[in-house]
């Protein structure tokens, strides 16, 4: 019974394993389209075939154990030895696990700090600063540098670095573009910061992942990557069509309920600021707060243009 | 009329009111057969005053496998919701509450009075004493949780469930989100049964320390002791941090204070650490007991003693103190910055290693071993591999930039599922199959147990492996609903199917009790397992001070140096013996609490008074009676001791 | 009942030396609690909204008075077990007496404290500060109420019974107990006043 328990429980996992790396459509997290997430893919893959060997290991030995070792296999008379733990078993138990933890430690740091900062390789350019901010259940994105503001969707040129600056106008949310990169936390007392980016155009997914009531299986909102030149034509027609945000028409928007898109001209960052809050990202903790000054400033001057 | 509004429940459905009159239904027929069989004066005097260990510990058994059902139900539901895109069976509301009360039934309700009913029935036995060191405020701790419990669960029928996540989140979870009394049960009933288990880790501690039988140091004690030590000193660190965060919750949610309000200084990050500072090492407190009866039964079903006696200690000890050092890991993604969630990670993939360390010392058990198949046993080896899994998913997510795509989605619910259930709720199965025959003297069916583990574990599989797939296909958890284009309907439909199995496996549980209550046979030894710990070496049933002469003890499987090398237990003439009075003062404060409890959740303030007042004179009560317990005596040993040798 | 005369009458019997350690395992829990408490309090210390600052309500007088309150107390609580040990009942009844006394004017002090506050317009529902502020000082605060009571049910019951073995375990129990409310009290005005003022 035993023998072909084992056997099944491996079919599962081989079965699970290859689902995960082949089935029919790839899975969003393992089909990144920005080099964040791209990053986290990577360490997820990784980690998977280091944890792979370990449960291969671990149900190894339990079948040999329980093959070799069953009570009807033995004679009837056997008497199992009394055995203490070995210091040399106990190393080697200890060390091999620590030396796997200590590997994956080392790539786990240098991804904290990879995600946390401009992704490689857009470093030369301005990254755009979008401030997302959450409301039940919805999402204003602001474009402080372009004057404009929409809600429940998000443009994005591509091969530029994003910063997204995140807040919530309710409870606790999570910003989340599986495709481009992991989530963070918008919260009412703290603005937070998300680093992405872009490689190639194309439609994303983006919701809110973290729990905030009712209306939170439908928070989700549209991410569409163009290229800056599309990026810069659509900035420019939105300055020409839209209304502007007013502060009576933002209230309206904060309240409780689902919207479709919107799109205004101008951000609600002029008579809404964002939470005070300090960032704990600490490599950028200081130009962070000189940023969003000069964001403020710069969402003036684009608004007066 | 206004007056008895607030105890409606703000939107009900068939299904509440369905459960309204199967529990007012209950409750009658419950009274009626207690008054049509002449019950009440043996409730009361054999369970209801008791401050027997063994009672109380089947106590705690029976409220277990009752708030299983209530968990599972819930969980039978968010499954069955979810089975298809865009189902209408549920609706966002009904579904926040229900996944909020699956998490804290299932973690407060059903696997931590599990985990209290294996202490209370083994550790006293196990160590060779007569019950626990403080047995009166072992009913108290009982009747807190049971009352916390009760009141916990009237809350889908009076006034609305909490509706914000186990976790209860803040501002979500404070009255600009969540204006019901929901969320007030949340505080009140946690605190209420949270104090009670927060009494159990106090006197076991000091049972453990203070009453173990002559000749067994800290070094020779059994394994699940071990754990049961480690467990309730987390529970004396972690269950404070709990109390006042609870306290700081009602306050801010009945009393208007800004602890985690969104303006005035309040802070919700506030709330999400000190909760993850008590929540993290309350896993610890489920698993480390749970570790401790796998190796029990283990060694009993491999022949062998433990192997790697002093590691398996040592990797428990550093478990537990690495269990207070890790919880920011339960949100990498609040922008605290890399090298903080550099630390976080190292310090909780750190736990993998003694983890470890004890996967391969139960492996090293098996070898040279005689291994007998029983259902104890087949628990622990299904517990091996998928247990296994659980653990190399939870390193993953330790890996805390690779966290910020897992957390929240449904790779994280399968992971914890995954550790959870194989971890704590196999050893729950194997140890209820492994100690039934010491508590009632007969045994479980075997033939249906085996049967109960398999459908369990293919239903495990089926129902928590889709999810770690779509999770990292982007299924966020706690959604009610998903539109057919997101695609995450089949794997949804596979895991409803697997949780179907588990319900069936579950449901086989209950006809095992009833089919071998039935059919089994009595006529089992004190020994059936040919075990090798101390319960083993007394009679069945226990008699009510467990050991006649309390046991003299040489190694660390006492019994078994008995039964092989012929060493003489029991040495000694019989003498009289000092047990404690029963008394109702438990049961009566904690009714009293109960009182208090759903007054305060409806903030009735007279009424919160005048219990208040009661608690107190319980408590004075108590400090002024003079109960100095009574002895049995030497004739009443004999005769019990020649009844039980007969039997 | 088995009575070991060698040792100090509140650890004579096997049940007094559990609840002896029972209660420091129970001490060992308090100190979680409060120092969840001042964790709470720190991380909130300086977000005082819209509210007054810890420098801007707290005053030195009554808070010194009540140091030298509850400090003298423990003293006397400490005298009271002394004479406990000897067997001098009736020196311990008094110096029992004086404690709970003590214990209760520090209450009046702490009450007018915080009478001052709220109408300095710093009540529990100003600030994040004044909410944990008021939490911590008042959970201490519940605790020396609840200590006063313990302590009077005490002294009735050494007055009716005399010093038993369970009567001195539940006085050298109840004087861990007010030791403890000292060192937390001690805590408190270094930490929350005395860092607060400067």
């Amino acid at each position: 019974m035993h023998k072909k328990g084992t056997k099944w429980a491996i079919y599962s996992v081989i079965f699970t394993i290859i689902t995960v790396l082949t089935g029919c459509e790839p899975l969003l997290v393992l089909d990144p389209k920005g080099p964040q997430a791209a990053r986290q893919a990577s360490d997820i893959l990784l980690s998977i075939g280091i944890m792979s060997v370990i449960v291969i290991v671990v149900f190894a030995l339990l079948v040999y154990m329980l093959v070799k070792y069953r009570a009807s296999k033995q004679r009837a008379d056997y008497e199992p030895p009394h055995i203490e733990g070995n210091l040399w078993v106990e190393v080697i138990m200890v060390g091999i696990p620590v030396l796997i933890v200590a590997f994956l430690s080392y790539v786990s740091v240098q991804s904290n700090y990879i995600v946390e900062a401009t992704p490689k390789g857009y470093e030369d350019k301005e990254p755009l600063v979008v401030y997302a901010s959450s409301s039940n259940w919805k999402w204003h994105f602001s474009y402080p540098e372009e004057g404009i503001e929409t809600v429940n969707y998000l443009y994005i040129p591509t091969d530029r670095a994003l910063e997204f600056k995140l807040y919530s106008y309710g409870p606790i949310t999570s910003f989340w573009i599986p495709q481009l990169g992991g989530q963070k936390y918008a919260m009412a007392d703290m603005v937070t910061t998300l680093h992405l980016a872009a490689d190639v155009p194309g439609e994303f997914m983006g919701r809110n992942a973290n729990f905030s009531g009712k209306g939170f299986a439908e928070n989700t909102f549209n991410v569409t990557a163009m290229s800056q030149e599309e990026f810069d034509d659509w900035v420019k027609e939105v300055k020409e069509t839209a209304k502007p945000i007013t502060e009576k028409k933002f209230e309206d928007l904060l309240e409780p309920g689902h919207l479709g898109q919107q799109t205004y001209t101008g951000t609600h960052l002029d008579f809404s600021p964002p939470p005070t809050g300090h960032n704990h990202t600490e490599e950028s903790s200081e130009t962070h707060e000189k940023e969003s000054h000069t964001d403020s400033h710069a969402g003036h001057e684009s608004m007066n243009h | 009329m206004d007056f008895f509004d607030r105890f409606a429940v703000p939107h009900p459905s068939f299904a509440i009111y369905a459960s309204m009159a199967a529990i007012g239904l209950t409750i009658i027929a419950v009274i009626a057969g207690l008054t049509y069989f002449k019950k009440w004066g043996y409730l009361w005097r054999e369970w209801l005053t008791t401050v027997d260990h063994k009672r109380i510990g089947i106590m705690y058994l029976l409220s277990a496998l009752l708030m299983l059902f209530r968990g599972g139900v819930d969980a039978i539901m968010m499954r069955a919701q979810l089975a298809v895109p865009d189902n209408t069976l549920l609706d966002a509301q009904h579904y926040n509450e229900i996944f909020t009360t699956h998490g804290i039934v299932m973690i407060l309700f059903m696997a931590m009075p599990f985990i209290m009913f294996f202490m209370n029935f083994v550790v006293p036995l196990q160590i060779g004493a007569r019950d626990v060191a403080f047995p009166r405020l072992n009913a108290l701790s009982f009747w807190l949780f049971f009352m916390g419990a009760m009141l916990f669960n009237i809350s889908f029928v009076v006034g609305g469930s909490p509706d914000a996540g186990w976790t209860s989140y803040f501002p979500l979870a404070g009255t600009e989100f969540s204006a019901s009394v929901g969320n007030n049960y949340y505080m009140i009933a946690i605190q209420i049964a949270g104090i009670g288990t927060l009494m159990t880790g106090i006197n076991f501690i000091t049972t453990i320390l203070k009453m173990r039988a002559p000749g067994m140091t800290l070094m020779k004690m059994p394994m699940f002791t071990w754990s049961a030590l480690i467990a309730n000193v987390i529970i004396v660190f972690a269950f404070p941090v709990l109390a006042v965060l609870l306290a700081m919750g009602t306050l801010d949610r009945q009393f208007g204070t800004n602890f985690f309000a969104m303006d005035n200084g309040g802070m919700d990050m506030l709330w999400a650490n000190i909760f993850w500072v008590w929540g993290h090492p309350e896993v610890y407190i489920l698993i480390l007991p749970a570790f401790g009866i796998y190796s029990e039964v283990i060694s009993t079903f491999a022949r062998r003693n433990l192997y790697g006696y002093t590691s398996m200690v040592g990797s428990m000890v550093i478990i537990s103190l690495l269990s207070f050092l890790v919880w920011a890991h339960h949100f990498f993604t609040m922008g605290q910055g890399a090298f903080t969630n550099s630390i976080f990670s190292i310090t909780t993939m750190a736990i993998a290693v003694p983890t470890g360390v004890k996967i391969f010392n139960w492996l090293l058990t098996l070898r040279k071993g005689k291994i007998v198949f029983t259902t104890p046993m087949l628990y622990s080896m299904l517990f091996i591999p998928l247990f296994t899994l659980g653990g190399v998913t939870g390193v993953m997510l330790a890996m805390s930039a690779a966290d910020y795509q897992y957390h929240n989605t449904m790779f994280l619910v399968a992971h914890f599922h995954n550790v959870i259930i194989p971890g704590v709720v196999y050893a729950m199965l194997a140890g209820l199959h492994y100690y039934w025959p010491k508590m009632f003297g007969f045994m479980l069916n075997e033939r249906i147990g085996k049967w109960t583990a398999w459908l369990l574990s293919i239903g495990f599989v089926l129902a928590f492996m889709p999810m770690y797939i779509s999770g990292l296909d982007g299924q966020a958890r706690r959604m009610y609903t998903y539109s057919e284009s997101a695609g995450f309907g089949p794997m949804n439909m596979v895991s409803f199917v697997g949780a179907a199995i588990m319900a069936i496996g579950f449901v086989l549980i209950v006809y095992n009790i009833y089919y071998s209550t039935r059919y089994e046979s009595r006529d089992i030894s004190n020994d059936p397992w040919d075990a090798r710990t101390l319960e083993w070496a007394t009679h069945t049933p226990v008699p009510e001070y467990n050991f006649a002469i309390l046991p003299d003890v040489r190694t660390n499987e006492a019994y078994w140096d008995a039964k092989k090398n012929g060493h003489v237990l029991f040495k000694g003439e019989f003498e009289k013996i000092h047990m404690p009075n029963n008394s109702g003062i438990p049961f009566i404060m904690s009714c009293i609490f109960f009182v208090w409890g759903f007054s305060f959740i409806f903030s009735l303030w007279i009424p919160v008074i005048l219990t208040t007042i009661g608690i107190f004179a319980c408590m004075a009560l108590r400090s002024f009676e003079q109960d100095h317990g009574r002895y049995i005596s030497v004739k009443e040993i004999e005769e019990t001791e020649t009844n039980l040798r007969g039997a | 009942m088995k009575i070991d005369n060698s040792l100090p009458l509140e650890y004579s019997t096997e049940e007094n030396s559990l609840k002896i350690l029972g209660f420091w395992i129970f001490l060992g829990a308090e100190i979680m609690l409060f120092a969840t408490l001042f964790a709470t309090y720190f991380t909130l210390e300086n977000r005082t909204g819209s509210g007054p600052t810890g420098a801007e309500i707290f005053q030195i007088t009554p808070v010194l008075f009540e140091t030298i309150l509850l400090l003298t107390s423990s003293f006397t609580v400490g005298l009271g077990i002394h004479a406990m040990r000897i067997g001098k009942q009736k020196a311990m009844i008094s110096f029992f007496s004086i404690t709970l006394l003590l214990g209760l004017a520090f209450l009046g002090v702490e009450i007018f404290e915080f009478v001052t506050y709220v109408h300095e317009g710093a009540g529990i529902q100003t600030s994040a500060f004044t909410s944990a502020l008021l939490t911590t000082l008042g959970t201490h605060g519940a605790h020396v109420t609840l200590g006063f009571f313990w302590g009077l049910f005490i002294i009735l019951q050494i007055k009716k019974r005399g010093l038993t073995p369970q009567t001195t375990n539940k006085a050298f129990i109840f004087s861990l107990y007010w030791h403890f409310l000292d060192v937390v009290w001690i805590f408190i005005f270094s930490f929350i006043y005395l860092k607060g003022m400067m």
